[in-house]
């Protein structure tokens, strides 16, 4: 089967979904779009079922924090094994009350996946069977790849940026 | 209590079933990795892993690390092949910034990233012959390795923990010690994974052992995201130096080696013939050097590209630049980028965003063992004990990856 195209891509999403799917574009070629957290497991799984499309396998699932926005972005890339694409698939969500549908009812794979998303990020996934931290102790009382968490002790003033002009 | 959470026996005598603790520390499972498995006498009845003993926080620390400071935190992600995860990272960073490699820099890059990968499959493949109780072809084989530590330290001066090359190219040039060291290897690696073969291949005790133990079809695999040599082993002809070619590799001809049942006996064949084909690629790559321009080991970026030592300390405006690059003042495109490269355990994936900023704002590593190990407690279910030994063996997971 050939390689099928972004545009064809983007047709047919836009076909299904219309406006549904915003945020457009195509960073080195990959994909990239978002949509809203009601919708989130309909897309991902007409990507999964769509025969022309099929895109079966989910490569991972992480998740970005932008405290200027206050919202936390939930990033899935997803891999089209039948016609060798990939695309990338954003929902943004509040970050005081950071709710998804889980993508367990679509993929084995994703349990872990958002198990680590939790851990880090606090992202809560509704219908995950299991949603316990995975790589943090358990006791842990953050959520520690959040922005508002430094790394190092914050009085140290030796790394701050304004040192280097920026 | 949820039913995935571990359950410890209150010591009763008349119950049927035994906690076993495999793990944290367990001679048999070859790094950190905890089981709490619920025995049925030698049958496990459920398992629950449970992981991060070696976390690190690597994504953590690389939003604050310039790009040349996370090429060291690679290494310890997958540290039986780390050239492989050092130059995946040059790559993503590369491929940020647009820039075109020479073709000898890509051919050298093969060269060293087919011998990690051989050095990765030895491990594993000589672990589960060991744990079947085969110590010969371990201690046989083995030695192998250390040839290919041997031209790694000729390389770049470092054995495990490489910290091999740039963004652009490597750091030097291969000189003829080491041209020397990887012909040599050439020559005497076949022989002996020959005499490796035929010491198992046929063998009846490693057969029974692992043939149809651990089976997963190709639709589990492809369900629990699985990738690399496991993936294959279950016959889906997934990998990314075919289906996303990086590094020149499309312009090699070698085979995906598939298995068609994903048992132990499956995984390791298949790791046994892509290290025939890594020596089949390594043995092209020599040959197409030599027509490429000598001395070529690095693309034309002064900006990203560390200038020389001997100029660093006699030059003020190497030194300027050698300072500017080290602490990332140089400017990146605001962008976001995920490059794949094929891992030993499979797509070593790398998701890069940058802001403008020293460092990235956030990166995220696609690490094919912690996804690779989910499906093992499951797997475990009604299991022998020892089957499961062997089982995790086969799956070459690898405590750094899996913790990140």
């Amino acid at each position: 089967m050939a390689k099928a195209t972004n545009t064809e891509l983007v047709d047919l999403l836009g076909e299904k979904f219309g406006e549904q799917l915003f945020d457009v574009s195509e960073p080195y070629g990959l994909l990239t779009f978002s949509t809203t957290k009601d919708k989130v497991i309909d897309v991902l799984s007409f990507l999964k079922e769509n025969g022309r499309i099929n895109f079966n396998f989910l490569t991972d699932i992480t998740a970005v924090h932008y405290p200027e926005k206050e919202q936390i972005a939930v990033v899935y890339h997803l891999h089209s094994m039948v016609s060798g694409i990939r695309v990338r698939l954003k929902v943004f969500l509040n970050e005081r009350d950071p709710k998804i549908a889980s993508a367990t009812v679509l993929w084995n794979g994703a349990n872990w996946m958002e198990r680590e998303t939790y851990d880090f990020f606090g992202v809560k996934f509704e219908g995950h069977p299991d949603l316990r931290r995975i790589l943090n102790v358990d006791e842990m009382t953050v959520h520690p790849m959040l922005k508002q968490y430094p790394l190092e002790d914050p009085n140290r003033v030796d790394k701050k940026d304004e040192f280097f002009g920026r | 209590m949820s039913h995935n959470q571990p359950v410890y026996t209150d010591n009763d005598p008349q119950s049927e079933l035994v906690t076993l603790n495999l793990g944290p520390t367990h001679p048999a499972t070859h790094g950190v990795f905890q089981n709490v498995l619920q025995m049925d006498g030698e049958r496990i009845v459920s398992g629950v892993s449970t992981i991060g003993y070696i976390h690190r926080a690597f994504e953590k620390i690389a939003e604050h690390r310039p790009f040349y400071q996370i090429t060291p935190l690679t290494d310890r992600l997958n540290y039986c092949s780390s050239p492989i995860n050092n130059m995946g990272w040059h790559m993503t960073v590369e491929k940020l910034l647009n820039i075109q490699i020479p073709k000898r820099v890509d051919y050298l890059r093969v060269i060293i990233m087919e011998l990690s990968r051989i050095a990765d499959h030895i491990i594993c493949n000589t672990i589960i012959a060991q744990d079947t109780g085969a110590t010969t072809t371990f201690l046989y084989l083995f030695q192998y390795r250390e040839h290919i530590y041997e031209i790694f330290e000729e390389i770049c001066g470092a054995r495990l923990t490489t910290n091999i090359g740039r963004i652009g190219g490597l750091e030097r040039d291969f000189n003829e010690v080491a041209f020397a060291k990887i012909n040599k290897f050439l020559k005497e690696f076949p022989a002996a994974l020959r005499e490796f073969e035929s010491l198992l291949n046929r063998n009846r005790i490693f057969i029974d052992r692992t043939k149809g133990v651990a089976e997963v079809t190709a639709d589990t695999a492809l369900s629990y995201s699985w990738t690399g040599p496991l993936l294959r082993a279950t016959g889906i002809d997934y990998d990314v130096r075919v289906s996303e070619p990086y590094s020149s590799y499309q312009d090699f001809d070698f085979e995906i080696p598939v298995g068609t049942s994903g048992d132990i006996f499956d995984r390791y064949l298949v790791r046994n013939e892509e290290m025939w084909q890594s020596v089949r690629i390594i043995e092209q790559a020599l040959e197409k050097i030599k027509s490429e321009p000598k001395g070529v080991f690095h693309a034309d970026v002064p900006d990203f590209y560390l200038p020389g030592k001997e100029q660093v300390y006699n030059n003020m405006e190497a030194l300027i630049y050698h300072f500017k690059i080290v602490m990332g003042e140089i400017d990146a495109p605001k962008a976001e980028v995920y490059h794949a490269v094929e891992g030993g355990n499979g797509e070593l994936g790398f998701y890069l965003i940058n802001d403008g900023g020293r460092s990235p704002y956030r990166l995220h590593f696609r690490r094919p063992s912690f996804i690779n190990y989910q499906m093992y407690a499951k797997m475990s279910e009604g299991m022998l004990l020892s089957d499961a030994i062997i089982n995790m063996s086969s799956m070459n997971i690898i405590a750094g990856e899996l913790d990140a």
